[in-house]
C-alpha cells in the first residue's frame, strides 16, 4: 500500500471515528437508544475483537499458520485470567512469541 | 447557614481531589499502552506521523488497533477503515449517555468534548458521585490519556523501527494479545450477558478463521461481525417485540 493510500486510510478512519463520537453528543438520544441499536453496539465489539484475535494469531495473508503467536496468546490468556495488568500481559505474550521464534528459528 | 455550606464544600473538595487522583492514575496507566499501538502501527507499515495522526485525531484505542491489525494482515483500505468504524460506534452510544452530564454549550465545546468520548472517560464520568465531579473526571481522564497515548505512540513507533527479527516475532505476539486484553473484560466481569458475549466472540473468531483462505485479508473480520449479527437477529427481534 502506497504512502498516499495509507494517509487516506488513516485520515478517513480518524475523521469517521471522530464523527461517530460527535454524533453521540449531537443527535437526539431517542435515535440511538433503540433496542436493536443498543443490542448491536453491545455485541459488535466482542465479535470484532475475537475475529481480530483469531486473524492476528493464526493467519498470514490468506493462509492459516500456527507459530509462536499462538503460544503468546495462550500466555496472555493465562495472565489475563490471573488479572495481570495490561502492560504485563503484553510483555509476557511478546516474550513467549520471541522465545518460540528463537527455539524454532 | 454558613456551617453546612462549609461542610459541603469541604466534603466536595476531598471528593474532588479523589476523583482527580483516580482519573489521572487511570489516564497515566492507559496512556502507556500507546507504546504497543505505536509499535503495531510501525509493524503495519505506518510512518510515525501516520501513527501519531491516528492517536491524535482518531483517539480511540480499539479502533486504532483494529485498523493497523487489518493492514498488517494484508487487508485493504475499506476493510481497515470499516473495522475501525464498527468499533467506533461504541463511542456514539457513550456520547448519548454523556450528553446530559457534560451538557456542552455551543459547537466549539461540543466538538472538543466529543473528541475525548472513549471507554475510559465514559466509565470515570459515569462512576463519579455527582454531575460536577463527573465532568471533572471526564476532562481529567481525557487530558491525561490524550497526552500519554500520543507521547507513547511516538515512542512505540520510533522504537519499533530498530527491531530485529526476534523482536519482530515478539511484536507479532503482542498485537493479538492486545486484542485479547481488550476483549477479556467483555467476556468475564460486569459485562452485560457475559455468556452471550462469549458465544458471540467464539462465533466471530470461528467465522473469521474459516473465511480466511477464501476472502481478501481483512474482509473476513467484517464478514464475521455480519455473520454473528445475522445469527443473533431473531433474538433481537424478540427483544424488540417485548420492549
Amino acid at each position: 500500500m502506497s504512502s498516499g493510500t495509507l494517509w487516506a486510510v488513516v485520515l478517513v478512519g480518524a475523521v469517521g471515528c471522530y464523527l461517530l463520537k460527535l454524533a453521540g453528543l449531537s443527535v437526539p438520544a431517542a435515535w440511538v437508544e433503540r433496542p436493536w441499536v443498543t443490542r448491536v453496539v453491545e455485541f459488535v465489539p466482542a465479535a470484532l475483537l475475537a475475529a481480530l484475535v483469531a486473524v492476528q494469531v493464526a493467519s498470514s495473508g490468506s493462509a492459516l499458520v500456527l507459530d509462536g503467536r499462538l503460544v503468546g496468546l495462550a500466555v496472555a490468556a493465562v495472565a489475563l485470567a490471573l488479572r495481570a495488568p495490561f502492560i504485563v500481559v503484553l510483555v509476557l505474550a511478546g516474550a513467549a512469541g520471541a522465545l518460540v521464534h528463537v527455539l524454532t528459528g | 447557614m454558613s456551617v453546612p455550606l462549609t461542610r459541603v464544600s469541604r466534603v466536595s473538595t476531598s471528593d474532588r481531589s479523589r476523583t482527580l487522583r483516580d482519573a489521572i492514575g487511570l489516564g497515566a496507566a492507559v496512556g502507556l499502552y500507546g507504546v504497543a499501538f505505536g509499535a503495531a502501527a510501525a509493524g503495519a507499515g505506518l510512518s510515525t506521523w501516520q501513527a501519531l495522526t491516528m492517536s491524535a485525531v482518531m483517539f480511540t484505542g480499539a479502533s486504532q488497533f483494529a485498523l493497523v491489525g487489518v493492514l498488517s494482515a494484508g487487508g485493504g483500505a475499506a476493510a481497515a477503515v470499516g473495522s475501525a468504524l464498527l468499533l467506533g460506534t461504541r463511542n456514539t452510544v457513550y456520547g448519548v449517555r454523556l450528553a446530559p452530564l457534560l451538557a456542552p454549550r455551543g459547537w466549539p465545546r461540543r466538538a472538543g468534548a466529543a473528541h475525548w468520548v472513549i471507554d475510559e472517560t465514559t466509565a470515570m464520568a459515569v462512576a463519579a458521585p455527582d454531575r460536577e465531579l463527573g465532568r471533572v473526571a471526564f476532562w481529567a481522564t481525557g487530558a491525561t490519556i490524550y497526552l500519554g497515548w500520543n507521547v507513547t505512540t511516538v515512542i512505540g513507533s520510533l522504537g519499533a523501527a530498530g527491531l530485529g527479527e526476534t523482536a519482530q516475532a515478539a511484536l507479532d505476539s503482542v498485537v493479538p494479545a492486545a486484542f485479547l486484553a481488550l476483549l477479556w473484560p467483555r467476556l468475564t466481569r460486569a459485562a452485560n450477558e457475559p455468556a452471550v458475549q462469549r458465544r458471540v466472540a467464539l462465533g466471530g473468531a470461528v467465522v473469521a478463521l474459516v473465511l480466511t483462505p477464501f476472502v481478501p485479508p481483512g474482509v473476513q473480520v467484517i464478514l464475521a461481525v455480519v455473520a454473528v449479527g445475522l445469527a443473533g437477529r431473531p433474538r433481537r427481534v424478540a427483544a424488540e417485540e417485548t420492549a
